[in-house]
């Protein structure tokens, strides 16, 4: 089995192409799930009865299996861009829930109390003490929640896109018996989540410099 | 919606080969397969590396990596190795082609959550229980045995639930590499078209159906062993202040 290194040179701007592609469908479903998930997790710090609720709907989404969730889209939206942007979306929101309100949690509530003596409003205390200081919990969710947006965008083109990103060289690639071209795909959608996964943890790094190595290890 | 109906309520869908009791069947098989192999790797590292606390650093890289690959990549980059290997081997090029890229990333994507909830579950455990264990006398796997395993057993249950939901999500993606299972249904639906719109939503609700039922079934598994732990250890163990 050989790497047809000439194919490779002469598609370099439909592999950018792809990589662009690619890289639109993890940055734009993570900020919106970032932004949807922050205002729930706010609200779950208000009033603290809908966390249960919320953990438990996002939790559902989650289980399901990434190229279901696409097949029941498919009907509804065709091949558009919305069909995977949606899913997308929506599975990022349990792991950027939970990890935005444990960061929220985790600001001490001595802190809370100085902010409320110094007369700081709610909306004061919200965006420049508490955001501020959940901000390396939350970085840790984004983390997590980007290379797993990584992995699912590489399944969106399984059903046919136009949009497909680097998943679609796999597809293409499997249909076609061209291992260059699958291989590629593969490597790149792996090389691009490790790539992903690294600035987090630099930038996990930088916000926290003075948590110990006391990390603890979810499963 | 209708097009659902139809395909669940046509005998044919229930019948042979690519029915789908069978393609159920195919699918649980090799999750039960791959997570039973997946568990007789990563279960006893994880209960030497959690008990003794060396190696911690294995753990946790194996799980970034684990939680980092996508799914569809490792499998694809499984073909290759698996047909090649067909003649030396000595297996079914098919099988090369089908079950062993489906397996093998199966099981490679289920190792990290089991090690690395074994591991926390054990890290979690209260020191003092253990020194207090050991002035006791016992000997290291009877502390392992009767203390740190039953404690930790919500959280090992809970790297249980991870592995298992990424096992049925790989399994179903298994139907591009012409693998069987759920996920057949999917695909072949929409190569169908418009006349397979039954199929395509109806593999759909299949596979989330199962991945749903399992999910909260090991849930209810988790929740329950958690009371029985909080109740094996619920007699005072630090004097009152």
């Amino acid at each position: 089995m050989e790497i047809d290194v000439a194919w490779i040179s002469r598609n370099l701007g439909q592999i950018g192409e792809r990589t662009w592609q690619h890289l639109i469908l993890t940055v734009v479903p993570l900020t919106i799930g970032f932004a949807i998930s922050l205002v729930l997790a706010i609200w779950a710090m208000r009033r603290p009865r809908v966390y249960g609720p919320i953990t438990a709907v996002t939790g559902i989404v989650y289980t399901i299996p990434s190229l279901a969730a696409f097949a029941f889209l498919v009907p509804i939206f065709g091949f558009s861009l919305l069909t995977a942007f949606i899913p997308l979306t929506t599975y990022t929101l349990l792991i950027l829930f939970r990890n935005n309100v444990d960061g929220l949690r985790s600001v001490p509530a001595e802190v809370i109390e100085a902010a409320e003596g110094m007369g700081y409003t709610r909306r004061e205390r919200l965006l420049r003490v508490e955001l501020p200081l959940a901000i390396p919990l939350m970085i840790a969710g984004l983390r997590l929640a980007t290379v797993t947006t990584i992995g699912l965008a590489t399944v969106a083109s399984i059903l046919g896109s136009a949009y497909g990103g680097l998943g679609q060289f796999i597809t293409e690639g499997l249909s076609q018996f061209f291992p260059t071209k699958y291989l590629l795909g593969a490597v790149l959608s792996v090389l691009l989540a490790f790539l992903a996964d690294y600035l987090f943890v630099t930038l996990e790094r930088r916000a926290t410099p003075w948590i110990e190595a006391a990390r603890t290890v979810r499963p | 919606m209708n097009e659902v109906i139809s395909w669940f309520s046509d005998p044919a869908s229930w019948q042979g080969t690519a029915g789908i009791p069978a393609r159920l069947y195919e699918h649980i098989w090799i999750a039960i397969v791959s997570v039973a192999t997946a568990t007789i790797v990563a279960l006893p590292l994880g209960l030497v590396i959690g008990h003794t606390g060396r190696g911690a650093n294995l753990a946790i890289n194996l799980a970034n990596i684990g939680r980092a690959v996508p799914s569809y990549a490792i499998l694809v980059m499984v073909l290759p190795v698996s047909l090649a290997l067909a003649p030396t081997l000595g297996y079914d090029p098919s099988l090369g082609l089908t079950f062993i890229p489906t397996f093998t990333a199966m099981v490679l994507l289920a190792i990290p959550p089991i090690l690395v909830g074994t591991y926390a579950g054990l890290r979690a455990v209260d020191r003092d229980l253990i020194e207090a264990a050991r002035g006791m006398g016992l000997r290291e796997t009877q502390i392992l045995r009767s203390i740190e395993i039953p404690l930790s057993t919500p959280v090992i249950i809970g790297g249980f639930r991870t592995a298992v939901l990424n096992v049925i999500a790989t399994a179903t993606i298994g139907a591009v590499v012409a693998f069987g299972g759920l996920g057949r249904f999917i695909l072949d639906g929409r190569t169908k078209g418009i006349a397979g719109t039954g199929e395509l939503l109806g593999g759909a609700i299949l596979v989330a159906a199962l991945a749903i039922s399992v999910d909260l079934a090991l849930a209810g598994l988790q929740r329950y062993a958690g009371a029985r732990s909080a109740r094996a250890t619920a007699a005072p163990i630090h004097a009152p202040a």
